[in-house]
């Protein structure tokens, strides 16, 4: 609408300024929506593109901690791929995520479905589930190390006091497949809430008379679970599941502060190895290359979101 | 016809809910009691593997959170916390709201890719690009600096937010800032005066996530900064309270407890907020 400094002119007012002339091509909408996003580029170019770029000439190159090294192609994936602990980190990766990822999933819909009733105390039972989400990860994951602990773990003690094991019980951080289910275990309690509430949501658009219908048609509680409110739920199922898909593969915070991927590397996750050895190793190259294995996944995860979520 | 079920019926489908919903609730509680347990439990029946390990028998103290206070620079790091916090959150949700109104609103070639492009650098996890900027943190001259998370939290903050208001802004109607527009406000008046106090509920929900978000951030606060002064909270009480293979677990406790009490204080505030937030980032994506 910048037709003010125009119609001025026509009507013989002395001709505009510079200044009002570029208030006027400030005005065109195109010139001020490429000026909104000017500053989100410029971060998002700077501190995201780049640094990717920067991940991709890293993992090419022999670049440690202060030195700066010349460009050795491949090598580093070659050496990676050849490690035993890298081999074991994917793995781990995929046990972890798999696992995870399925209990979430279950737990999260069955957890949506409870919640979804018209229960009392309804605002403060959703806002409890909600609470490990909420709190700084790093932090809740401490009380976890120290309900696993080696020692005096109260999980143990428990169990040992119900009779369910024999003392002393299982060192949880200390032997693989534990220290595996325990980092599953807090990934869960962590992830889980997300799952059920964005579930949740979903269920409140399921409309009541397609329930009703199907009970009068005589469709049983499990009947109308399967053939009613999955299918209707299955979109926002698939984003819930595809974002937790790429950030519980990606994860760090847990499995850092609960194990640094021991006991022998056993629960280490991509994130974590690099971590080890691109920072507390300093080999840069190496670490980058190994942070950079989170990327296929994260491009299939892009993929199927821009292609199938966002359409519908 | 949910009538058609007696109320016995009902009644016991709801009893077996609360059956199911409790032992949940306990598994999600019940690391937070411990935390608090064990903050005030001496030492003495801390290390005891013949006292009860659920509850306090021999009398509450305060000598962790003593420690924690006196011995560590724990108010220091709460003090840094806030002010990345604060500073992150102002800068990340002003850039958010130009680019969502930009991208959600006006139509200029392009503007769809830039969207895309959004949406794709908010699913990147922080760990794949923590190692690279560690250099670029240190080439700006900010490594082992609190300003170096200043300037790195809104990597994933500017996504996260412009994505959540875009959502918001495509709620006001455009005859709204049509009208401003004929009665000749500016395209920048038109968004401060009249679109921008529509989309208050969308702000306020920006502004909590991105303080949550940069409060419990966790990788880059431990990746950019060594020394103590400069540590947040979280990373100063996951490192300093554990001191080779001695672990500090009373101060631990009470430090983790401390250092989520202001996010727990927030969230039982907005916890409506909360809760359309983080449907509205998955259900609308």
């Amino acid at each position: 609408m910048a037709v003010g400094p125009r119609v001025l002119e026509v009507v013989g007012v002395p001709g505009p300024g510079r200044l009002s002339r570029l208030r006027e091509w400030w005005e065109q909408e195109h010139v001020f929506g490429y000026g909104l996003i000017v500053p989100a580029i410029v971060l998002l170019v700077t501190l995201v593109a780049f640094p990717f770029g920067m991940a991709i000439y890293f993992s090419l190159s022999d670049y440690w901690v202060g030195s700066p090294g010349g460009w050795v192609g491949l090598q580093n994936y070659r050496d990676i791929l050849a490690n035993e602990t890298f081999r074991q980190t994917v793995q781990n990766s995929f046990v972890f995520t798999g696992i995870a990822l399925s209990l979430k999933v279950v737990l999260g819909v069955w957890l949506a479905m409870l919640l979804s009733r018209n229960l009392r105390f309804k605002r403060l039972i959703r806002g409890v589930v909600l609470l490990p989400f909420v709190i700084p990860t790093a932090l809740s994951t401490l009380a976890w190390l120290w309900m696993f602990d080696s020692l005096y773990s109260v999980v143990n003690w428990t169990a040992i006091h119900l009779h369910l094991i024999s003392a002393p019980g299982p060192n949880w951080l200390g032997q693989s497949t534990y220290a595996m289910a325990a980092v599953i275990v807090v990934n869960v309690w962590r992830g889980l809430p997300f799952f059920a509430i964005t579930v949740l949501a979903g269920l409140m658009a399921v409309p009541r008379e397609f329930l009703e219908a199907a009970e009068v048609d005589g469709a049983g509680s499990w009947g109308r679970f399967w053939h009613v409110t999955l299918p209707l739920i299955k979109p926002v199922l698939a984003v819930v599941i595809l974002f937790s898909t790429i950030f519980t593969f990606g994860d760090f915070n847990i499995v850092q502060v609960l194990t640094r991927g021991g006991p022998i590397n056993t629960t280490h996750l991509f994130a974590t190895l690099a971590y080890q050895v691109g920072l507390s190793g300093g080999n840069l190259g190496q670490g980058a290359a190994i942070s950079l294995f989170i990327f296929p996944l994260l491009a299939l995860v892009v993929f199927f979101q821009l292609r199938y979520v966002r359409k519908e | 016809m949910i009538g058609v079920r007696s109320r016995g019926a009902r009644f016991r489908s709801n009893a077996f809910a609360y059956a199911s919903l409790a032992p949940y609730v306990f598994f999600v509680l019940f690391p937070f009691y411990f935390m608090v347990v064990t903050s005030f439990k001496s030492n003495a029946e801390l290390y005891n593997l013949k006292s009860i390990p659920f509850w306090i028998q021999s009398g509450a103290i305060m000598d962790h959170y003593a420690l924690l206070f006196q011995k560590t620079d724990f108010i220091t790091w709460m003090k840094n916390s806030l002010l990345v916090a604060l500073v992150a959150t102002s800068v990340s949700v002003v850039i958010s709201i130009l680019a969502g109104y930009s991208l959600a609103r006006l139509r200029f070639r392009g503007a769809g890719s830039f969207g895309t492009a959004v949406f794709i650098t908010y699913l990147v996890p922080p760990t794949l690009l923590f190692l690279p900027l560690s250099q670029v943190v240190v080439w700006l001259g900010l490594a082992d600096s609190i300003t170096s998370l200043m300037v790195t939290y809104p990597t994933f903050l500017v996504p996260f937010c412009t994505w959540l208001l875009m959502g918001y802004f495509r709620t006001i109607p455009r005859e709204v800032e049509e009208c401003a527009l004929v009665d000749g406000a500016t395209r920048m008046q038109t968004l401060r005066k009249v679109v921008l106090p529509m989309a208050v509920p969308g702000i306020i929900c920006a502004v909590l996530f991105s303080f949550t978000l940069c409060w419990n951030e966790f990788t880059y606060a431990l990746t950019f900064i060594s020394q103590s002064a400069h540590k947040t909270a979280v990373v100063g009480v996951t490192s300093d309270l554990i001191r080779g293979d001695i672990y500090f677990w009373g101060s631990l406790m009470a430090g983790a407890l401390i250092a989520s009490i202001p996010i727990v204080i927030i969230y039982v505030l907005f916890l409506d907020y909360y809760v359309s937030g983080l449907t509205a980032g998955a259900v609308k994506g």
